[in-house]
C-alpha cells in the first residue's frame, strides 16, 4: 500500500474567483501583506502496489483534473 | 422523430427538455444514465441540473456514465445533441466540446431571464432562428463562465462556432461573452441558459427558446 496525494491547481492564466475572494477578504480581517491566493483542490489516495506511475497519472489528468483549465501533480509518499 | 433526454442523479431539468421536445412535436425518450442503449433516438439532449452532485467538478462524473459513452459515438456519427447548462458542462468534460466550464466571476449563482444573440443560425438547434436575433431565455448557474485556451477562442471565432452570445452585461465573466458554441460541423450544441424554460410564455419569460427544439426537429426532417 502506499499513500499517493495529487494536488489540482487553476492554470495561472485562468481566473480563479474563489482565490481571489480569499485575498480579498484577507485585509479586511486584519491580515497585509498577501498580495495573491490561488485555490485548488487536494486528493488522497491509498492504493495498493499493483497501481503504477502510469495509471496514476491517466487517474490524475483524465478524472481528478481538467487539463482544459488544471495542472496537476502526482505525489508518492511511502 | 425521437428526441432523447438522459437523466443522471441530480439531473433537474430532464422534465421540461422532454416537454420542449414534445411541444416541438418530435416523441421525447427517457434515457437511463446507466443505460447504454440509446432506444433509437434521433437526437439527445444532455439536461441541465447537478449530475452525481457535481461533486468532483460540473459534468466530470456524469462524463464516465454508460449512456455517454453511446452518445459520443452517436455524435461522432453526426447525431444532433444539446447540452443545457450542466448538459454543456458535461459536453465539454466529455471532450465533444472544446473549453471548460469555471465558477462565476462574481462567485454569486446567477439567476435571471437572460438576453441572447443567435451568432450562428446553421447549426442542427438554430436554423428557425435569424440570424443576430436576440432571444430572452432563464440562466441559473454557479459555473457557467466558458473559457478556453486563446488558440481554441480564435479557432472558435474563426470557424463562426460561437452559437450565442450574451446581450448587456455579462454575467458570469465568459471569455468573449460566449454564451454556447458548437461541434465544427454544427450537429453538437451546448449552451448555459436554458432554452426549455422559455418555450410558453405561460411558464417562461418568453416562448423564445422553442426554435432550439423546432430547429432540430427541421434539421432531422430535412435529414
Amino acid at each position: 500500500m502506499a499513500r499517493v496525494v495529487v494536488d489540482v491547481m487553476p492554470k495561472p492564466e485562468i481566473l480563479d474567483p474563489q482565490g481571489q475572494a480569499v485575498a480579498g477578504a484577507l485585509p479586511r480581517l486584519g491580515f497585509t501583506g498577501v498580495t495573491s491566493v490561488r485555490q485548488g483542490k487536494h486528493f488522497e489516495l491509498e492504493v495498493d502496489d499493483s497501481v503504477d506511475d502510469e495509471t496514476l497519472a491517466k487517474i490524475a489528468e483524465g478524472f481528478l483534473a481538467n487539463p482544459v483549465i488544471e495542472e496537476w501533480t502526482v505525489r508518492r509518499l511511502s | 422523430m425521437k428526441i432523447g433526454v438522459i437523466t443522471f442523479p441530480g439531473t433537474l431539468d430532464d422534465v421540461d427538455a422532454a416537454r420542449a421536445a414534445r411541444y416541438a412535436d418530435a416523441e421525447a425518450v427517457n434515457l437511463w444514465h446507466a443505460d447504454e442503449d440509446l432506444h433509437g433516438v434521433d437526437a439527445v439532449i444532455v439536461p441541465g441540473g447537478f449530475s452525481y452532485g457535481d461533486y468532483l467538478r460540473c459534468g466530470a462524473i456524469a462524463r464516465f456514465a454508460p449512456v455517454m459513452s453511446s452518445v459520443i459515438d452517436a455524435a461522432k456519427g453526426g447525431m444532433p445533441v444539446l447540452g443545457i447548462c450542466n448538459g454543456f458542462q458535461i459536453l465539454c468534460e466529455a471532450g465533444l466540446l472544446p473549453g471548460a466550464l469555471v465558477r462565476n466571476k462574481k462567485l454569486h449563482f446567477v439567476c435571471q431571464d437572460q438576453w441572447l444573440r443567435v451568432e450562428n443560425n446553421t447549426t442542427a438547434w438554430t436554423t428557425r432562428y435569424e440570424a443576430g436575433a436576440e432571444v430572452l431565455v432563464p440562466l441559473k448557474s454557479g459555473e457557467g463562465g466558458y473559457v478556453a485556451e486563446q488558440s481554441t477562442l480564435d479557432e472558435l471565432e474563426g470557424e463562426g462556432r460561437v452559437v450565442f452570445r450574451y446581450v448587456g452585461e455579462n454575467p458570469n465573466g465568459s471569455r468573449d461573452d460566449i454564451a454556447g458554441i458548437c461541434s465544427a460541423n454544427g450537429r453538437v450544441v451546448g449552451l448555459m441558459p436554458h432554452p426549455e424554460h422559455a418555450i410558453d410564455a405561460l411558464t417562461g419569460p418568453s416562448d423564445d427558446g422553442l426554435g432550439v427544439f423546432l430547429s432540430v426537429v427541421d434539421s432531422l426532417v430535412s435529414a
